[in-house]
């Protein structure tokens, strides 16, 4: 309970300090309006449906892209945790593309796909999958031997020692690296919204562009806030109930406890 | 009480090293672990190697296992020969190597759910019949990493026993624990044994221990590993690990070890 209250009051005094900091005049109105104005445009957003629209259009384009980084990244992983081969070519590659920040996929996927769905989908898989295949093959690769082992003698080999062993035993390193390509995926989406400007919907950063080209500052901030709050939730609804369930299980983390 | 009947094993196994040899390379030389190493077990035998570090004996059991190749020579099981790791015979390791994404329950469950000709009543009776074995039958749903290590090497105990293998491999199961947890764990040992009649291999560096539960104490030497030498403990059982004629036992044991200890520098 008493966390509830440290946080609203922490958010509470945040909206103060930004309302005194108007009020001081030192900052033209249209650089830094104030929470009210950014308020009423949200409010004006949420209600003509623009809003919920532009959130529908990203995050469709968020799920899909970030499930076939995961459907790609994660088995891509486990060949790479278990293959000295895939670990030369495919693992150095990953840890090659990984470095590159994902905006730099946009001017190669605009010509590749032209001003299409498609260019974002593989903007944001391209910034999901290496993230995720090289926590996967960490994971793997960093799971006690000796659970194998015992499985071994108890019968368990294949596709049993698979499913009921190696992923269950790095869950720890997959759910972390899933939450990592997570936010990659956000990252990467939001670059391209911003700069690829396609009729077949309008997302959260094409909103933000638009604010910028119309140097509607409270549209810009408005949009901002609702990218946070959306990454926050997905944390607490995608990830939480895992890491909770780790931190029960596994008794990591005790430090929070 | 517990009622044993319900538990009575089947059969254990003959088990018979045949001249097993095996290297280890690495990248700046070769370790020759075992050298023409022979033993024969017999069924429902408890048989401890003791032997000073190095001297092959986690790589022999890995080998009995299966979980390691010989280059030389072969393991028999029941007259069959060893190619892989099999449930009938289990391996207890010196961690307690429960997983820790299953609770106690379902680290007991786990060889078992590999046995098809089980129905899921007979699993969930066998799995809790073994934690009460070890006396653990209320920490059922308890998670690993709520367990003291003395209480997890139960539960290992407990998951080893469960599909009813005919061979148990120990691989110092008792090295992380205090003195007191651990001569629980030899009651508990021997009780078990008397009542089941597997054919154990134990591997230990306590030689009181090793006279404690063995019918046969097996003393091997480093560099390359060998057998050199046997000792039958003839003690009437429940043995208590503090008593004289075994400490005389262990005495003969510790001499022998130290004998090797000294020639073993001088080679
Ligand atoms: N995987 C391996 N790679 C290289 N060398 C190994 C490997 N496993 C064991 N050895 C070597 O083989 C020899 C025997 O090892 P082993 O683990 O069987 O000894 P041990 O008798 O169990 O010793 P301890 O009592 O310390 O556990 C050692 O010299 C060790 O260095
Ligand atoms: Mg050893």
């Amino acid at each position: 309970m008493s966390r509830a209250i440290h946080g609203t009051l922490f958010f509470l005094g945040l909206l103060a300090v930004w309302q005194l900091a108007v009020m001081s005049g030192r900052w033209s109105p249209v650089l830094l309006p104030g929470p009210y104005s950014v308020g009423e445009y949200l409010w004006g957003a949420a209600t003509d449906g623009t809003l919920s629209e532009a959130c529908i259009v990203t995050m469709r384009r968020l799920l899909i892209g970030y499930g076939i980084g995961l459907l790609l990244g994660l088995p891509l992983g486990m060949l790479t945790s278990t293959s000295q081969f895939f670990q030369d070519t495919l693992g150095s590659l990953a840890l090659g593309m990984q470095t590159l920040p994902s905006v730099c996929w946009i001017p190669l996927a605009l010509l590749w796909f032209g001003q299409t769905e498609t260019a974002m989908l593989f903007v944001v898989v391209m910034g999901t999958l290496w993230s995720v295949l090289i926590a996967t093959d960490t994971g793997a690769r960093s799971i006690s031997p000796i659970y194998a082992r015992a499985a071994r003698t108890m019968g368990s080999e294949g596709l049993h020692q698979w499913t009921r062993v190696i992923i269950p035993a790095s869950l720890p390193y997959l759910i972390s690296g899933m939450k990592q390509g997570w936010a990659f995926a956000w990252r990467s989406l939001m670059a391209a919204e911003i700069y690829v400007t396609i009729l077949t919907g309008f997302g959260l950063g094409h909103l933000l562009h638009y604010g910028r080209e119309l140097s509607a500052m409270d549209q810009v901030i408005g949009i901002m806030l609702v990218i946070v709050v959306i990454g926050l939730a997905a944390d607490k609804l995608l990830f939480s109930p895992w890491e909770r369930f780790l931190h029960r299980r596994w008794g990591t983390g005790l430090l929070q406890g | 009480m517990i009622d044993h009947s319900k538990l009575q094993a089947t059969a254990s196994a003959k088990l018979v090293v045949d001249g097993v040899s095996k290297w280890f390379r690495t990248a700046r030389d070769t370790v020759h672990a075992l050298d023409n190493v022979s033993l024969d077990i017999a069924e429902g035998e408890f048989v401890c190697l003791v032997g000073p570090s190095g001297c092959g004996k986690s790589t022999l059991l890995d080998i009995i296992a299966g979980l390691t190749k010989p280059d030389q020579g072969r393991v028999l099981a029941d007259d069959q020969i060893v190619a892989g790791p099999g449930r009938h015979r289990l391996v207890m390791f010196q961690e307690s190597a429960l997983f820790p994404w299953l609770t106690v329950l379902g680290n007991v469950l786990f060889g078992l759910k590999l046995k098809q000709e089980l129905s899921k009543q007979d699993r969930l009776q066998i799995a809790h019949d073994h934690l009460k074995l070890v006396g653990l039958e209320k920490f059922a749903h308890a998670n690993v990493h709520e367990l003291s290590g003395g209480m997890k090497q139960r539960v290992a105990l407990a998951r080893s026993l469960a599909p009813d293998p005919r061979v148990l491999l120990m691989d110092e199961p008792m090295a992380a624990l205090d003195a007191l947890t651990r001569e629980q764990l030899y009651g508990d040992i021997q009780r078990i044994w008397e009542t089941r009649r597997k054919t154990i291999v134990l591997v230990t560096h306590n030689v009181r221990e090793a006279c404690c539960l063995g019918d046969r104490v097996i003393l091997m030497s480093p560099h390359p590993g060998r057998v050199r030498e046997q000792f039958r403990i003839d003690l009437p059982r429940p043995r208590d690990i503090n008593s004289i004629e075994l400490a005389s036992h262990a005495r003969a044991v510790t001499s022998a070890l130290k004998g090797y200890l000294v020639s073993g520098a001088e080679e």
